[in-house]
């Protein structure tokens, strides 16, 4: 009776412990799988910043060239200064899944990400960086002459 | 075998640009092999953490429309010339490389 009840406390024990350190781990993964799989924008969008207000920010900027001939390539940098930002996400509207990228940012970085990416169709881009719990974004459109996922 | 990721930082005025370059098809999945006509299965980098001095700084999801051989540069705070900078991949396959620098 006695060894039972103690392994009755060692696993319960031992399911604390588990769920103490899943805790930051789920904490820190937003809902990934769903968004990036979505193949619409705007439920892509939400998905990924579920039940936040999102607003239009002039302290975000989107480096892109406005007419691309390759779309397998291309360059992109995003600039913000937003403070306290935690979080740089990409959006590519008319793509087969418009969720391209998240790059989440420890307080040491600045609000700067590049890189490049694949655009199938002309499309906005859209940049929303995450700040002080808030959600902000900015959009740009590109042309693109020959698709870069297909 | 030569590593698949190439990375670079400068620390200059306190603050220090990280570059790297991976080497990686990033396979779509929408791509038609053209030989056999067989649909080439998605292969894409999907995590990439940078770490300073052991401390994560930068994690990244990817999704497939991140380029083929995908670049990267992002800026940081607070480093001193010699701290050591890592950054790793995994991808769809649970293929993973890492490669560690110090940072001048």
């Amino acid at each position: 009776m006695l060894r039972r009840e103690s392994l009755k406390y060692l696993a319960s024990g031992t399911l604390i412990l588990i769920s103490g350190l899943l805790k930051p781990i789920t904490a820190l993964a937003k809902p990934n799988k769903e968004a990036f799989s979505a193949s619409d924008f705007e439920s892509a969008l939400h998905t990924y910043f579920p039940g936040q207000e999102i607003t239009e920010s002039d302290q975000i900027t989107i480096g892109v060239h406005p007419v691309i001939e390759n779309g397998a390539v291309v360059p992109l940098k995003i600039n913000s200064d937003l403070p306290d930002i935690e979080s740089i996400t990409i959006f590519v509207d008319k793509n087969p899944n418009p969720l391209i990228a998240n790059f989440d940012l420890s307080p040491v970085c600045k609000g700067f990400i590049s890189t490049r990416i694949k655009v199938q169709n002309p499309s906005n881009i859209y940049a929303v960086v995450k700040s002080n719990d808030k959600v902000f974004m900015t959009k740009t459109f590109i042309e693109v002459h020959e698709g870069g996922c297909g | 075998m030569a590593s698949s990721i190439r990375l670079q930082s400068r620390l200059r005025d306190g603050i220090t640009t990280v570059r790297a370059i991976i080497r990686h098809p990033m396979e779509t999945g929408f791509h038609v092999d053209e030989e056999t006509g067989k649909v080439i299965p998605a292969h894409y980098i999907n995590l990439v953490t940078v770490k300073h001095n052991g401390k994560i700084i930068l994690s990244c999801d990817w999704s497939r429309a991140v380029s083929k051989n995908p670049y990267l540069s992002f800026m940081f705070e607070g480093a001193k010339h010699g701290d050591k900078l890592e950054l790793s991949w995994v991808d769809i396959k649970n293929n993973t490389d890492s490669i560690e620098t110090l940072i001048e």
